[in-house]
């Protein structure tokens, strides 16, 4: 196709695109301007009936914790799918490359870079503990909590120190993070179903709206998923980093 | 509409429109972990914090570090293969 057949396709497709979004956009109800019911209610008993300040976390690991059930699921699914493909071939050894590492700016990380790391850790950490246990009082939960837990010995790899970083979080203790954290939250679920007689219903004292301790299972959740995708995390990246920065040699590898 | 909802709006058309224009996969990746920055504070402004709190970590660090990952795993790959043919 010529570049002026293209350029003719492009404007007409372009032209339709602009006019369907142009009227869509004039549709759209102003901000803020919500008329369904579902939030409302949520909003009317969030506080007195789950003593929960953050309904979004409220929304997750209460009301629709079925959903978030599967998604925590998926996401655990995904890194064992990540883990099996880049897995280590029966014979394959890992070593680190000498030539990679030199050539590998991280491995030469200036000073300053290595000291920001450090000073960076301890931040990312007690920050990601801090989001994880106020899921139910402040924006935040489980899942930004994993992440920002996940991104603490992230910063080890960015201060080069990538083997160190084995060490600071074995494969093994990711592992066990993802597996318990997953089965952490579905445990959360069957608590309901065996104290309470319905999955996932809340089975904990409620305590005070405000409180750390308070909220009944959303705690507990929130740890577990914060548990579970942290290890996910570390794993998966694990799995990239292997990829990158470790030589594989032996009857199957490359 | 606040004129700090206009400005993330406005940072976020600019951001996406960066990121197609970057010259190559390596420039792109940083300029989208600034994209995502805007995102954030898009979010932020229009009063979701539960989103940004994810979209900051995903998109300044778990995004970019994977890319540039697999950006060099293929640059390892495409120098091997340029060893072999030099054999």
């Amino acid at each position: 196709m010529s570049r002026r057949a293209r350029l003719v396709m492009f404007g007409l497709a372009g032209a339709g695109f602009g006019v369907v979004l142009v009227l869509g956009l004039a549709g759209l109800p102003a901000f803020g301007d919500y008329k369904g019911v579902y939030g409302n209610v949520i909003n009317g008993i969030g506080v007195t009936e789950r003593r929960a300040t953050d309904l979004v976390t409220a929304l997750n690991f209460d009301f629709r914790a079925f959903d978030t059930l599967g998604e925590e699921f998926i996401l655990f699914t995904s890194v064992l799918g990540v883990v099996l493909i880049l897995r280590q071939m029966r014979g394959e050894q890992d070593r680190p490359s000498q030539r990679e590492a030199e050539e590998h700016s991280f491995a030469g990380a200036s000073a300053a870079l290595r000291a920001l790391s450090l000073v960076l850790i301890p931040m990312l950490l007690a920050l990601g503990v801090y989001v994880v246990v106020h899921g139910a009082l402040t924006p935040g939960g489980g899942f930004q909590g994993g992440v920002i837990l996940a991104a603490g010995p992230l910063a080890v790899f960015l201060a080069g120190r990538y083997l160190r970083m084995k060490t600071v979080a074995p494969t093994i203790v990711e592992e066990l993070g993802d597996a318990i954290g997953a089965a952490g939250y579905a445990l959360v679920g069957l608590g309901g179903l065996v104290f309470a007689g319905v999955f996932f219903k809340n089975f904990l004292p409620l305590g005070i709206p405000g409180h750390l301790l308070s909220a009944g299972q959303l705690p507990l959740a929130s740890i577990a998923v914060g548990l579970e995708v942290s290890g996910a995390f570390l794993v998966a990246f694990s799995e990239f980093l292997d990829q990158a920065l470790v030589v594989r040699s032996g009857p199957g590898g490359s | 509409m606040t004129v700090l909802q206009i400005a993330a709006l406005a940072a976020v058309a600019i951001g996406g429109t960066a990121v197609v224009v970057a010259p190559n996969p390596l420039k792109q990746t940083l300029v989208l972990s600034v994209y995502g920055m805007s995102l954030t504070a898009l979010f932020f402004v229009f009063q979701a914090p539960d989103v940004a709190l994810s979209e900051i970590v995903i998109s300044t660090v778990g995004l970019p570090v994977m890319i540039l990952l697999a950006l060099r795993k293929v640059r390892q790959n495409e120098r091997q293969g340029e060893r072999e043919e030099e054999q």
